[in-house]
């Protein structure tokens, strides 16, 4: 696209440049993108404008109304409402929200505290790495969820707990990753002979390692926000993650557990939300990874 | 390759000493079990007494020493919730469901992973590739915890062929092993397939096939045998996976083992049952990283520390 662009603005009107720019499109991840658009980004930032209602209040009156096209359902509630009345797509919209805001400060934090001492590790090894790597170690080997299920029965569920939580084993796979591509940088002739120039040591980490791994962290970034989202809604799902009456996805699903005899719509839409954004954002960090990390494509 | 067990087996030590003091600090920050106890209208002096006779008016690291010394014993205390219970004893009747579900979840798994993972290695960018990746997709994106709400609903409340929750028959443990191993499969198919396609494409694959050795068997026997070493350090990994998910699966079909146990004690603020699941667990998964370890070194003699 870069390199022939002029040639084909001028052909744009032709049958030809129109299938050019349509084979263009094909190799971005587009349909991902939209399902992306549709179901969080515009609704997180949008849900007040577009929800038809309210998603905490609802009416005991119209609890349980199935879905629109189903036998005793009405447009008014297309996805149907759960058993206090609260409109299921509103809920839902809602939701993205938390979504969206627990799994990037997540990333964020996990992403610096975990690629700083991977960098460490790697390059001063010894010690500094023989510390870390067994922190790593411990870090894998603690349940998340009985982490997380500990510290909610005494401080009740919270944001700050669910963030606390994953960061708390997420941090590790950053570091375990930056340390390996570190290790296998710091051998090669440009940092020696940046040593040899009398460069700092942060100096060399900041500007000659940091530059060569930050395409795996975009892509290991991006890989991790599915799972970001599948824990924290586990977690929800466990009454150990985001607080009632908070319309989280993964709560939303628990409150629709006793009722699926009955009423199948109330945890049925929520985790096809939850399904469709981890797979999304799953396509785009394969897509990713294939575009900036060539050497992994088979795994 | 003695003193590289030796090693290991310290840094596990090591490791499981570190989760030891974790555990035991969550269990004492999260809230006074005096309170789960006592009426609202005990008085100061009934909370003192019952204090020391819990012995939580000691100071933390003796508090914590008694706790190693009694765990060394084989002693993780009585449960709270539970009378008359030791809370290793309920681990102890509770695990065998959970180790069940596993076992069961970890053969689905394997069965849909090998073969899907081998052939779409061999048949590289065709449908059958195609098809796995979709599976793979599928695995890594759905949730468990619905998975198992929706098997629920299409087998056993629409077809009526599963009953939907509890422990019994043959029929009870379908439902929970499958939404326990879906989530494995993903991980362990593309593990399958990259070591596959590496292998395949060696000289000593090229050579039995020059040989004129039949196609199935230069696939089945000379390739995967070479290729199934990193498929086997992520059974490690999956230890970790099964116990987690098992939090999860059994609470959806109220599936009485160690992971639901764990959700019912810290409802209930049971610390010695919490200790003790937490440090099952961990312990478990330690272990069985360091047995894939050792025999990862057996298998492959390059790896050394």
């Amino acid at each position: 696209m870069e390199i022939t662009a002029p040639a084909r603005k001028a052909s744009w009107y032709s049958p030809s440049g129109l299938v050019n720019i349509l084979r263009e499109a094909r190799r971005y991840p587009l349909i991902p993108f939209a399902i992306l658009l549709a179901v969080l980004l515009i609704p997180a930032f949008f849900a007040q404008n577009i929800a038809p209602h309210h998603p905490t209040r609802g009416q005991f009156a119209e609890r349980l109304t199935p879905p629109a096209w189903q036998e005793g359902g009405s447009m008014k509630y297309i996805l149907g409402t759960d058993k206090q009345g609260r409109d299921q797509l509103s809920r839902i919209l809602h939701g993205a929200k938390y979504v969206l805001i627990v799994s990037l400060t997540v990333i964020a934090i996990s992403g610096v505290v975990g690629v700083s001492l991977g960098l460490i590790a790697g390059y001063f090894g010894g010690r500094y790495d023989m510390l870390i790597m067994r922190a790593v170690d411990i870090a894998l080997s603690i349940p998340a969820i009985l982490l997380a299920l500990a510290i909610v029965a005494s401080r009740g569920p919270s944001f700050g707990t669910v963030i606390f939580v994953i960061c708390v084993i997420l941090w590790s796979r950053y570091a375990r990753q930056v340390r390996g591509e570190v290790l296998s940088i710091k051998n090669q002739d440009f940092i020696s002979r940046a040593q040899v120039a009398g460069s700092s040591s942060f100096r060399i980490i900041v500007r000659h390692i940091f530059p060569n791994v930050v395409n795996s962290i975009v892509v290991l970034a991006t890989l991790q926000v599915g799972f970001v989202i599948l824990l924290e809604s586990s977690l929800s799902f466990l009454g150990a993650g985001i607080p009632r009456p908070t319309p989280a996805w993964g709560l939303m699903v628990a409150e629709g557990r006793e009722l699926v005899n009955a009423a199948w719509w109330v945890s049925f839409f929520p985790g096809v939300a939850i399904s469709l954004v981890v797979l999304s954002l799953n396509l785009m960090g394969d897509w990713l990874r294939d575009r900036l990390d060539p050497k992994q494509r088979n795994l | 390759m003695q003193r590289f067990i030796i090693i290991r087996c310290f840094q596990a030590l090591i490791v499981l000493f570190i989760v030891s003091i974790i555990v035991f600090a969550l269990a004492r920050f999260s809230g006074n079990p005096v309170d789960v106890f006592l009426p609202f209208d005990a008085t100061d002096a009934q909370q003192l007494a019952l204090e020391r006779h819990l012995g939580l008016d000691q100071p933390l690291p003796l508090q914590y020493l008694k706790f190693v010394g009694n765990v060394m014993r084989g002693d993780f205390g009585d449960s709270v919730k539970w009378d008359g219970q030791t809370a290793l004893g309920l681990v102890g009747q509770r695990f065998p469901a959970t180790l069940q579900l596993a076992a069961i979840a970890m053969g689905i798994s394997l069965l849909i992973a090998l073969p899907v993972g081998v052939l779409s290695a061999v048949k590289k960018d065709t449908i059958f590739d195609y098809i796995g990746k979709v599976i793979a997709l599928a695995g890594q994106s759905l949730p468990p915890f619905w998975l198992g709400i929706v098997l629920i609903f299409i087998f056993a409340v629409a077809l009526d062929l599963f009953p939907t929750s509890g422990r019994g028959g043959g029929t009870n443990l379908i439902l929970p092993a499958i939404t326990l191993g879906w989530f494995q499969v993903a991980a362990m198919m593309r593990l399958v397939r990259s070591a596959m396609l590496e292998v395949l494409d060696t000289e000593y694959i090229k050579l039995a096939r020059i040989k004129g050795v039949q196609e199935w068997k230069v696939v089945w026997k000379h390739a995967l045998r070479n290729a199934s070493i990193p498929p086997l350090t992520f059974f490690g990994i999956i230890a970790g996976q099964l116990m987690t998910g098992a939090v999860i699966t059994e609470s959806v079909f109220t599936w009485p083992g160690v992971g639901l146990l764990a959700v019912d004690a810290i409802r209930a603020r049971d610390y010695p049952v919490v200790q003790t699941v937490v440090l099952t667990f961990a312990g478990i998964y330690i272990l069985s990283n360091l047995a894939v370890d050792i025999l990862y070194a057996y298998l492959d003699p390059r790896i050394r520390y």
